[in-house]
């Protein structure tokens, strides 16, 4: 019944496809709003996955989106990727070398029938490309290449958006030029993305679901801070485990110059941000960053403390840790502690706890 | 100085290799496409068969056509049929040898144009909506413009430098058939070695000429 209801303003993703030395097989019902991450290490067949979806590779099995069939084996049915309302965005942009960045905008769009629902001057505007227009794209930098493959894909009015690792061709100083545009895309814009990344901070930041792939094999598939609390994934076990908390600003402290973030089960306190009141902010809290009290801790300069509830004890990447999961009033928690101080505190499941945070990263 | 008929066989040389390297043009670029694109056991066939006016000697090339194109020859009892009668010796006889014998000169150079421009450009173009026929004028053949050009300038010259094949299929027919090369030929045996010495010098600076364009042009693409 779920299924059913999710297929129909989803999309659907069953593919198969089998070469020497790998195999994809997957079958997927992915959300047909927000960001999803498919993320997993080069070779797990995310992209594969992707450009099968945009019919780049034609695997055996079905792909409909919502309700619409654009590939179906059992009845030879395959939709071509031009037939697609789809934007794709290479690794590397992709641009036409022979047209300007005007043109090269324009070359999707003018093939685009019926009305536009994203307005040519919008993607420029909101990837910044204003001044670039009447530039050839052999002049630009990576960076810029990477936002005009962006806006050109976003100025055809997709129904879908289709990246494949946008970033991961550029150093972290032109990631972090662009993250920022493609965080504006997923707040203002109202297009399903599919969004290839092996990087965690990434998914962390931008996506809303997460499909975790190994080895052309959906190892999972959820919501972006259920799957990241689960710790029989390889997630938890990767040195940089732990959570993604969507909070709201709460209030800023003048005096000490910090602010409040709210979230279901608490706040904590941050350095003073720059966001009003209200603003909705997504942060990410470390397991490393956790650790735990049987009481309520006095005398400590740790500011941020939730009362929280063991859920789950896992083990950790070395012998000499394990991972707890706790929840708090609806918003999980991980935190990465030694063996010894598990067996020490007697810390068991069921057990209600003192969470102390010692460091929240924001995440935009 | 040049006489009528020497005149006459440079308006017919150009004649040939213009309207040669038109059907070259248009015949050789989808082979190269699919030379280039296909993953077909029958990629080297082709391609070795294009490749063989290369290595063959004219005569042999001549030779065949002949013998396809006349009186008892499958093309030949063909162009009867159609009521146009045998095609050797006659200025479309000649088109045709050229057209085969030109064959690889516009082939390879728009086959590696075509590789040049690799998957992702046809990718891209599919995920802008741009089907397959539109892909290829908008993207493919502009960014394979210089291996166009390449291509238009080596089957012109090479077209104009043929001797062996015009002399099997084409003879020596004023008007119809003699080009310079055989023109040239004709002085000799007439021992007439200014006017030998005349029309080959010209074809030495034509020849030169084209090379020189073909060699120092910038291997850049126009649009950088």
């Amino acid at each position: 019944m779920e299924m059913n209801a999710l297929s129909a303003d989803g999309i659907r993703a069953r593919c198969r496809v089998d070469w020497p030395g790998f195999t994809l097989d997957v079958d997927l019902d992915l959300p047909g709003r927000g960001v999803t991450a498919l993320f997993g290490h080069s070779g797990s067949g995310k992209t594969t996955l992707l450009r099968c979806i945009a019919g780049l590779e034609r695997g055996v099995g079905e792909v409909l989106f919502k309700g619409t069939v654009w590939q179906d084996s059992a009845h030879g049915a395959f939709l071509p990727t031009h037939k697609r309302p789809l934007g794709y965005v290479f690794q590397e942009a992709s641009l036409f070398p022979h047209l300007s960045v005007r043109r090269n905008l324009e070359f999707g769009r003018k093939r685009v029938g019926g009305q536009h629902r994203v307005s040519l001057d919008h993607a420029v505007e909101l990837l910044g490309i204003g001044h670039l227009l009447e530039r050839m794209p052999g002049g630009l930098s990576g960076g810029e290449r990477q936002r005009v493959g962006i806006a050109r894909a976003l100025a055809t009015s997709p129904e879908l958006l289709l990246m494949d690792e946008p970033l991961a061709a550029l150093d972290l100083k032109r990631k972090a030029e662009i993250l920022p545009y493609l965080e504006r895309l997923h707040d203002e814009l109202d297009i399903p993305v599919l969004y290839v990344s092996h990087s965690p901070d990434e998914v962390a930041r931008l996506a809303d679901h997460v499909v975790l792939m190994e080895e052309g094999r959906v190892v999972a598939s959820g919501g972006l801070g259920e799957t990241l609390a689960r710790l029989d994934l390889p997630l938890a076990f990767a040195e940089d485990a732990g959570v993604v908390i969507e909070a709201t600003v709460g209030e800023h402290d003048a005096r000490y110059h910090l602010t409040r973030l709210d979230f279901a089960g608490g706040s904590v306190f941050v350095a003073r941000r720059p966001e009003a009141p209200g603003s909705r902010l997504r942060c990410r809290v470390h397991a490393r960053d956790v650790s735990l009290a049987r009481e309520r801790v006095e005398g400590t300069s740790i500011t941020n403390l939730l009362p929280a509830t063991v859920t789950e004890i896992a083990d950790a990447d070395t012998p000499a840790h394990v991972l707890v999961r706790l929840e708090a009033e609806g918003t999980a928690l991980i935190a990465r502690i030694t063996r010894r101080s598990l067996d020490q505190l007697q810390i068991e499941t069921g057990l209600r706890m003192w969470a102390q945070i010692k460091a929240v990263a924001l995440l935009g | 100085m040049l006489t009528e008929v020497d005149l006459a066989a440079i308006r017919l040389t150009l004649k040939l290799a213009t309207v040669t390297t038109v059907i070259l043009l248009i015949v050789g670029t989808p082979i190269a496409w699919w030379l280039a694109r296909t993953r077909s056991k029958w990629k080297g066939v082709v391609g070795a068969v294009v490749a063989l006016p290369l290595v063959l000697p004219p005569t042999v090339l001549g030779f065949y056509l002949l013998v396809a194109m006349g009186p008892n020859g499958p093309v030949g009892r063909f162009t009867e049929s159609l009521g146009l009668g045998t095609l050797p010796f006659t200025f479309p006889g000649l088109v045709v040898a050229s057209v085969f014998y030109s064959l690889p000169f516009v082939v390879q150079p728009v086959q590696n144009a075509f590789e040049a421009v690799g998957e992702r450009m046809l990718e891209a173009a599919a995920t802008l909506r741009a089907g397959p026929l539109d892909t290829f004028f908008s993207v493919v053949v502009p960014l394979a413009r210089p291996g166009f050009v390449t291509a238009a300038v080596l089957g012109f010259a090479h077209t104009v430098g043929e001797f062996g094949v015009v002399l099997m299929i084409g003879g020596n027919i004023p008007e119809k058939t003699r080009v310079v090369s055989v023109q040239i030929y004709d002085h000799v045996e007439a021992l007439e070695y200014a006017e030998a010495h005349l029309l080959s010098a010209g074809m030495l600076a034509f020849s030169f000429v084209v090379l020189l364009f073909l060699y120092t042009r910038k291997g850049v693409r126009a649009w950088k």
